[in-house]
């Protein structure tokens, strides 16, 4: 083992090799591992748990919470069909599919415009602009909820999925704004100006030169929209709960483990809400990735 | 002022010019009425136009109801009054402030929303570094581990909480199964509803620090993205020259790779403070408010669902928000503070 020496600013350090220093690396070396092992444990093995519980007979994971792996002759899909005929969960994704989409095109189509507007354009209120979306963006939906409540009761709109659609529009824009933006200080300004100089006017050119350039950040902005309509749950309770047909699936299986149903048809339920903004994020995950810490290199 | 060209539209040199112009645009009712639009007016007009959709969107659905807050605070309104609430007809009160002020259930709520918010906080960005730094280095199958790490944060939260129920469930979950069949548990114990338990010397709040843990593993992916990009555009350079004249990892670590890190950890940790402070969702499925874990998002819910009394809900709900702006304030005087 070599003695420590000084350096000139009076540390001690060690040379390369040194006892010291490939201790410290087979003790960091091993942590790492671990951390790892551990991520993957904790994040991954509670979903594992769900789609396993979902694919055991009722019988047999209320016999033994431990045994967790179906054997291949009890395996079943029998949950699957329960949950979403039986206990309307088809119905609830039907109703979920279509705000998610109409939140994702609505937001989108808003946010491109301003976005484009805040990345090209001066015009007069622009940091104001900036500065409200971010304010909203911090203020907690359930106080806004409150008024949002009274507000949809006076003008008969709880119950129904406009309301809805209109209020997650509000709460996604600033985000999908956040994230257009980043993907369009991406694109050259040259090109844009090559256009206006033959003559094409704003609106064209958002539609035929910055979207087809934009659309990979498009679609992951529209499908992160998507996402957060589709998971949402606080407003869809508080605005839907008294209309069964009009359940989102968020609802649909919050509602569902108030009642007495099994829990292996609770988890196919669950499992089955979950496959495809799992699916939708793992095609986009690059892309989403990118526009979400767009800010993040400069901090 | 430049003029327009003749098809209508300034030449690319002159719009370098304008961009370039510290100025503030001029406001288009400066204009002489049928004068056509110079090049910046026409920018300030479009930009304006441009926006315009997604400002009265948030106008409508969250700074409108944001002021309503502030005035339903001090309005006696029960749910019932207001199919005959007129705003001509309306008369103040301050009686909701001082009750909810007063309530020794807001404090206990505000003081468990605190905890629970700053556990969440620090929680999430000190895994979510760990984390991102065993993850640093490349290895096969890294991309796998990667994506596998981001699930939580996309899982709908009601999947993610009945699974969670599910597994801490006193009867049949798997965490009571195992604790009673292998580590010597008397009994099972009902892991979201306890308040309380003694743990050799010390008293555990067993259920809030399970709506912490729930929280931290929804949101550390979020702090592993972030810590994750801003690793990617750390120079190299430093820890080579660091590790040549001999310093340890755990050294070049705290040295160099840390002091890179600290903006955007303290960044993340007052997002997620902001964002955990005001949750509503994980801990009423979770808990619905039982066994300590209640929140004050969870009494503005029960005020305004359980009770129906939404002059009361605004109320907490308006304090809950001021605390809020506490924290950014805090924070937004700490950042100048370094910059200066």
């Amino acid at each position: 083992m070599s003695p420590p020496r000084r350096n000139p600013t009076g540390n001690r350090t060690y040379p390369i090799g040194s006892a010291r220093a490939s201790r410290e690396d087979r003790v960091l070396a091993a942590a790492r591992w671990a951390v790892i092992a551990a991520a993957v444990a904790v994040t991954a093995g509670p979903l594992l748990y769900g789609v396993l519980l979902s694919l055991k007979p009722f019988a047999a994971a209320a016999a033994d919470p431990l045994d967790l792996f179906p054997t291949p002759g009890e395996a079943t899909f029998e949950a699957y069909p329960t949950a979403i005929l039986e206990f309307g969960l088809g119905r609830n994704m039907l109703t979920s599919l279509q705000v998610a989409l109409a939140t994702a095109f609505l937001a989108v189509a808003c946010s491109i415009l301003g976005a484009y507007a805040a990345v090209r354009l001066r015009f007069f209120g622009r940091s104001t602009v900036n500065v409200v979306f971010l304010g909203v963006y911090l203020l907690p939906g359930i106080v806004l909820a409150v008024p949002l409540f009274v507000l949809l009761n006076r003008i008969s709109l709880t119950g129904t999925l406009i309301g809805l659609v209109l209020v997650y529009i509000a709460q996604t824009v600033p985000v999908a704004l956040y994230m257009l933006r980043g993907y369009l200080q991406a694109i050259p300004s040259s090109v844009e100006e090559a256009a206006m100089i033959d003559g094409c006017g704003r609106l064209a050119l958002i539609r035929r030169v910055v979207l087809p350039m934009a659309l990979p950040g498009v679609a992951a902005t529209a499908l992160y929209v998507f996402m957060i309509a589709w998971n949402e749950y606080l407003f869809a309770l508080l605005f839907l709960v008294g209309d069964r047909e009009r359940w989102t699936v968020s609802l649909g299986i919050a509602q569902l483990t108030e009642f007495s149903v099994p829990t292996t048809v609770l988890m196919a339920g669950s499992i089955a809400i979950t496959i495809p903004v799992v699916a939708g994020f793992l095609l986009a995950q690059r892309l989403l990735v990118t526009g979400l810490t767009a800010g993040a290199e400069k901090g | 002022m430049s003029a327009p060209t003749r098809t209508g539209r300034p030449a690319p040199r002159q719009r370098e010019v304008i961009r370039s112009d510290p100025g503030r645009p001029r406001s288009l009712l400066l204009r002489r009425p049928g004068a056509p639009l110079t090049a910046s007016q026409r920018e300030d007009l479009h930009g304006r136009v441009l926006v315009s959709p997604t400002v009265i969107v948030v106008l409508a659905f969250a700074v409108l109801p944001f002021c309503a807050v502030a005035l339903f605070a001090f309005l006696d309104v029960r749910l019932v009054d207001i199919p005959r609430l007129y705003i001509d007809e309306l008369t103040f009160t301050t009686a909701n402030m001082t009750a909810v002020w007063t309530s020794e259930r807001f404090w206990s709520a505000a003081l468990t929303t605190a905890i629970y918010a700053v556990s969440a906080a620090v929680g999430a960005v000190a895994v979510g570094l760990a984390v991102a730094l065993a993850l640093r280095a490349p290895f096969r199958g890294r991309a796998v581990i990667r994506a596998l790490v981001l699930t939580p944060y996309i899982l709908p939260v009601v999947a993610a909480t009945t699974i969670w129920k599910t597994l801490l469930h006193p009867t049949y979950g798997p965490v009571n199964a195992f604790g009673v069949q292998w580590l010597g548990w008397d009994e099972p114990i009902a892991f979201l509803t306890t308040s309380s338990a003694d743990v050799g010397p010390f008293s555990v709040p067993v259920a809030l620090m399970c709506v912490i843990a729930f929280e931290i593993w929804k949101t550390f992916p979020l702090a592993f993205l972030f810590i994750t990009a801003r690793l990617q555009v750390a120079p190299k350079d430093l820890e080579e020259a660091a590790a040549i004249d001999g310093a340890g990892k755990t050294r070049t670590f705290i040295h160099i790779v840390l002091p890179q890190l600290i903006g955007v950890m303290a960044l993340l940790a007052v997002l997620r403070l902001l964002w955990s402070f005001q949750n509503f969702n994980d801990i009423y499925l979770l808990t619905g408010g039982a066994g300590g874990t209640e929140v004050l998002a969870v009494r503005v819910y029960s005020e305004l669902i359980v009770r129906a009394d939404i002059g009361s809900a605004s109320a907490t709900g308006l304090l809950m928000t001021g605390m809020l702006l506490v924290v950014v304030a805090v924070y937004a005087w700490m950042l100048r503070r370094e910059r200066v």
